[in-house]
């Protein structure tokens, strides 16, 4: 059974989604959603690294040797990150200033490897890319989503804007600080996987043992 | 998903496996050259670019204290840190303290117990600037200075009066400190705190410093700014910043330098 391109593009938004239901590059995901421009941008990187990644590999997936394919394919998921990263530092200097190293430790985020290896190894470039791009967009959801719920409620605005007037401008809003912590992103993006799995009980996963009950009344 | 059964898996021999790796690692390599050395006129029109934004910090800073001044008016030195001389044979435009300080030729260790501000090594070198009056007296003294914060090193400019003695201003312009607790180290209300407070004592002694937030009147008041509450450790940074960039080896050979030659 093969999915329908249109599937393999959209399931890792909610169904199959890479941070979510595989808990696969949360690091990233803590480190550049303080604001809703850094992860906006950490999306798009992301999203180009996986399309063009899993497309590559997955040209040269005949060719690819069983025995050095990893490292083959971090050699071409490194390259890609590493032409990004300069072509920031030449046009998006200031946010790449503020991504600071998260965009180089792409090379090692598990979404990518894990698509190039799980996926692109066995596909035809065209359902690859998609593939890549699916997951891509699966992550930036997650990381919009939260980028955007921090920056809003850590510091007030959104995009840089200000739309709350925090209580030190003489407005009514106090900036909750944890929102802008690391731990923060936890708590948030637990949150999002209770609500997709209340709503997608099938994600949820079965337990690997249970407790043995003990001094339980049994009649 | 089942896997298109009718690809042939690779014939895995060593020789097949070397003949590849070194195939992608030449391509590689060769985009990655290719990238970066025709983007680097352009990062490095962005880092010149960000050079002169922080002298227009540092104008920022000046202008905050009523002195407005145009990039042509800082007079720009390359001060060899140990004498206190200006050696401007080093060549400015190329200088990077962070890089000549890791380097054994461009930077020194730092004895640890004069090493208040935890960073290990310094350039022998610093790149200051000096405002200059209409009679040619200096009239303010911009000295870049650094340390260890909580979770990042601070860079900031201390402005310090021509009389060495006085601060002007301080304005950090570079930290990676917790975003509202830390890095209220540049709220202006703080940066404030730090106009007109004395570094020096008479008797020519270092006092300068942060105190914990909320000691009270004391004779300390004069040189020193109350830390910011919740932060102690990024407070902790800055006093031991400033102690050590205006000790004997920081700064103090060429504000020694300055007071003589100007009484």
């Amino acid at each position: 059974m093969q999915d329908s391109n249109w599937r393999i593009l959209t399931r890792p938004l909610i169904d199959d989604n890479p941070l979510t239901l595989q808990i696969l590059g949360i690091c990233s995901a803590l480190a550049v959603t303080t604001s809703l421009d850094t992860a906006l941008l950490m999306s798009l990187v992301v999203v180009c690294v996986l399309a063009l990644g899993s497309a590559m590999v997955s040209l040269m997936r005949h060719q690819i040797p069983h025995s050095v394919r990893i490292i083959v394919q971090i050699t071409v998921i490194a390259t890609l990150v590493i032409v990004v990263d300069q072509l920031l530092q030449a046009y998006a200097f200031e946010l790449s200033k503020r991504l600071s190293v998260f965009v180089g430790l792409i090379i090692t985020n598990c979404i990518v490897l894990g698509r190039a290896q799980g996926f692109a190894m066995h596909n035809g470039v065209v359902a690859s890319a998609l593939d890549g791009i699916g997951n891509g967009l699966g992550y930036a959801l997650i990381l919009i989503l939260v980028g955007a719920i921090r920056e809003f409620f850590g510091k007030g605005s959104l995009l840089n804007m200000q739309i709350l007037i925090p209580t030190s401008q003489g407005g009514g809003f106090e900036p909750l600080q944890l929102m802008l912590l690391p731990p923060s992103a936890f708590f948030i993006i637990g949150g999002i996987i209770w609500l997709i799995r209340r709503k997608r009980p099938q994600q949820v996963e079965k337990p690997e043992f249970s407790l043995p009950v003990k001094g339980r009344e049994t009649r | 998903m089942s896997m298109a059964m009718s690809e042939t898996l690779p014939r895995d021999t060593t020789l097949r496996a070397l003949t590849l790796a070194l195939l992608v690692a030449f391509v590689c390599g060769l985009l990655v050259s290719a990238v970066a050395v025709s983007l680097r006129p352009i990062q490095r029109a962005n880092v010149e670019a960000e050079r002169i934004a922080q002298l227009q910090l540092v104008l920022n800073a000046l202008s905050a204290i009523g002195r407005e001044q145009s990039i042509d008016g800082l007079e720009q030195h390359m001060v060899e840190l140990a004498s206190g001389r200006f050696d401007d044979s080093v060549d400015a435009t190329r200088f990077n303290a962070e890089r000549a300080a890791a380097s054994s030729a461009t930077g020194t260790a730092i004895p640890p117990d004069l090493d208040l501000a935890g960073l290990k090594r310094r350039a022998l070198h610093a790149q200051v600037y000096l405002v200059r009056d209409a009679t040619g007296r200096i009239e303010l003294i911009i000295l870049p200075v650094s340390g260890r914060g909580y979770q990042s090193t601070l860079h900031a400019w201390l402005v310090l009066d021509g009389d060495t003695r006085t601060v002007r201003a301080l304005k950090f312009y570079r930290h990676g400190e917790t975003p509202g607790v830390g890095s209220r180290i540049e709220e202006p209300a703080w940066e404030a705190s730090w106009r007109g407070l004395r570094a020096f004592d008479d008797a020519g002694v270092l006092r300068i410093g942060v105190r914990p937030a909320g000691s009270g009147y004391s004779e300390d008041a004069a040189y020193q700014v109350d830390a910011i509450s919740g932060a102690t450790r990024t407070s902790q940074g800055v006093d031991g910043m400033l102690r050590f960039w205006l000790g004997e080896f920081g700064y103090a050979a060429l504000l020694q330098r300055i007071r003589e030659e100007q009484p």
